[in-house]
């Protein structure tokens, strides 16, 4: 259809650490991939939006890329930056103000855990002096009270981590790429409870680009073009239980990554139930359960069974994560979302080597959360 | 964090012996905010009044943080050595949930649904300087 959005060009630059090479380095060199691999020039691009968390501006790329005056949007929304980022070029596509578009997203951080300040998330200074202000508290206790409610064991969370590493162990691009048993997973010194340190991801350094193009644009670009059906953002709401938040209400609402999923599939005119390969936020092994079913993906309480029989690994019913997903490939916040579409991307093109999925590879779903309670999700497929 | 004078936008007041947690409370809707806001997140409205809270609830959730955080922002002194600590969401009955140090740090003495009482703990790196904790009523 003349509407149609599809990306026609993926490129990465591999997670991990990369000392002496700039995160906008990176940046660069993921997008003249994504370029050649949609066989077109810088050019031909007439729109292009990304960003950082802590790396810099994107559209500062265009002095390596080239000048050619294409207006290029920064994008800085903490997890959601990709997400956003695809979220404005898609708008601009579907608009028809722009036919070929790129969206890049990169990071580049220091180790250990991050240590945002109050100041800067509208909070009093008192909250991080006396140690409340940790993104790693917040998932421990949102996954503690969501096992006590729904049944879900601490076997589930090793086995997800166990996972991760074993998709990673197959991804060249990922920064760990050892697999680890459950068992080595559950060995590991605890850090938060109920999380151990192989259960949570690290701060990392990476960059991913996509090209998108629009209607009669699409044909005769890249390999396989891979529609993006749907793309929905979302902020939180009164009621959900978000990380930062010195209190909670009472009343409970849906969260953003709830909302964002119900929307991006009610645009895509595709079920839950149609999703062959997922990405979802796994920022820790709880995380990526809880979201299975806050995306509509199975129901609460019903990822121990499915965990537990291996329904979510590669050759499993519903692949959840097959790059290695946070865990393996590290958390480089600006760039973690487009990893997500990437590799939904390569998995729909019957691209992703030694771990493409068995079966059927038609609808792709990603969805990316972060501080202060922002998610985007998308609706891709064949 | 001063006790007997808090200043705007301080979580805590009372006294020594009794300190109580402040916060605000929507004319409008009833909601109850920690720390205590302007402005109602639920329904918009800027019709807030202060208030005092419960020092009484139930441990909702919690966690033990068994690494030092890094400064800035945690003020605790590098050059101690750390030791973990227990935080948790404290329920106040038909309030809020509130987050909060905790005086225990064994996850056996912790128990989702146990009462747990406010009560005040020294401040990480402050010389005399307190910050509020919830402690459990009775053994877990």
């Amino acid at each position: 259809m003349s509407d149609d959005v599809a990306i026609v060009g993926l490129g990465i630059h591999p997670f991990g650490r990369h000392p002496g090479v700039s995160g906008l380095e990176m940046a660069a060199r993921a997008v003249r991939d994504a370029l050649a691999d949609a066989g077109i020039g810088w050019d031909e691009v007439d729109f292009a939006a990304g960003g950082s968390d802590s790396a810099g501006n994107a559209d500062t790329t265009v002095s390596v890329l080239g000048l050619t005056g294409v207006p290029f949007i920064n994008v800085k929304n903490g997890c959601a930056t990709g997400g956003s980022a695809l979220a404005t070029a898609h708008a601009m596509l579907a608009a028809g103000s722009a036919e070929i578009a790129v969206v890049v997203g990169f990071d580049k951080h220091p180790p250990g855990a991050f240590n945002p300040l109050p100041e800067e998330w509208g909070i009093g200074s008192w909250y991080g002096e006396t140690g409340l202000m940790l993104t790693t508290q917040f998932f421990a206790m949102k996954i503690q009270r969501y096992m006590a409610d729904h049944g879900i064991s601490e076997s589930t969370l090793a086995k997800v981590a166990a996972k991760a590493f074993e998709n990673g162990s197959r991804n060249p691009n990922a920064w760990r790429r050892q697999a680890l048993s459950e068992e080595d997973v559950l060995a590991s010194k605890m850090v938060n409870d109920p999380l151990r340190q192989c259960m949570f991801c690290s701060p990392g350094e990476g960059a991913v680009a996509l090209v998108l193009a629009r209607g009669p644009r699409i044909r005769g670009l890249g390999t396989t073009p891979v529609l993006l059906r749907s793309v929905a953002f979302r902020t939180r709401r009164f009621g959900s239980f978000e990380v930062f938040s010195p209190s909670i209400p009472i009343e409970s609402a849906p969260s953003p990554t709830t909302e964002a999923a119900g929307a991006a599939f009610e645009q895509a005119g595709i079920g839950p139930e149609d999703v062959d390969v997922a990405q979802l936020q796994d920022t820790e092994s709880g995380a990526e359960i809880m979201h299975l079913a806050e995306t509509g993906l199975c129901e609460h309480g019903e990822q121990e069974t499915l965990i537990q029989r291996g329904v979510t690994t590669i050759g499993g019913k519903l692949p959840v994560n097959t790059d290695g997903g946070c865990l393996a490939c590290g958390e480089p916040i600006g760039a973690s979302g487009l990893r997500q579409v990437h590799e939904v991307a390569l998995q729909l093109r019957g691209d992703a080597g030694d771990r493409q999925i068995p079966g059927p590879a038609r609808v792709g779903f990603t969805q990316v959360y972060g501080a202060p309670g922002v998610s985007a999700c998308t609706v891709l497929s064949t | 964090m001063s006790v007997a004078a808090p200043a705007e936008g301080e979580p805590i007041g009372g006294t020594p012996s009794a300190p109580v947690l402040l916060g605000a409370e929507c004319r409008r809707c009833g909601t109850v905010t920690f720390p205590a806001q302007d402005a109602c997140p639920r329904c918009t409205s800027t019709d807030m009044a202060r208030r005092t809270l419960s020092r009484r609830g139930t441990l909702w959730t919690w966690t033990v943080q068994r690494f030092r955080p890094k400064s800035p922002p945690y003020a605790g002194d590098e050059g101690d050595e750390f030791e973990p600590y227990g935080v948790g969401y404290v329920e106040l009955p038909g309030e809020v949930r509130v987050e909060a140090r905790l005086t225990v740090s064994d996850p056996a003495q912790l128990r989702i649904g146990m009462e747990m009482e406010l009560e005040l703990i020294p401040a990480p790196g402050g010389e005399g300087a307190v910050t509020f904790a919830f402690r459990p009523v009775e053994p877990a």
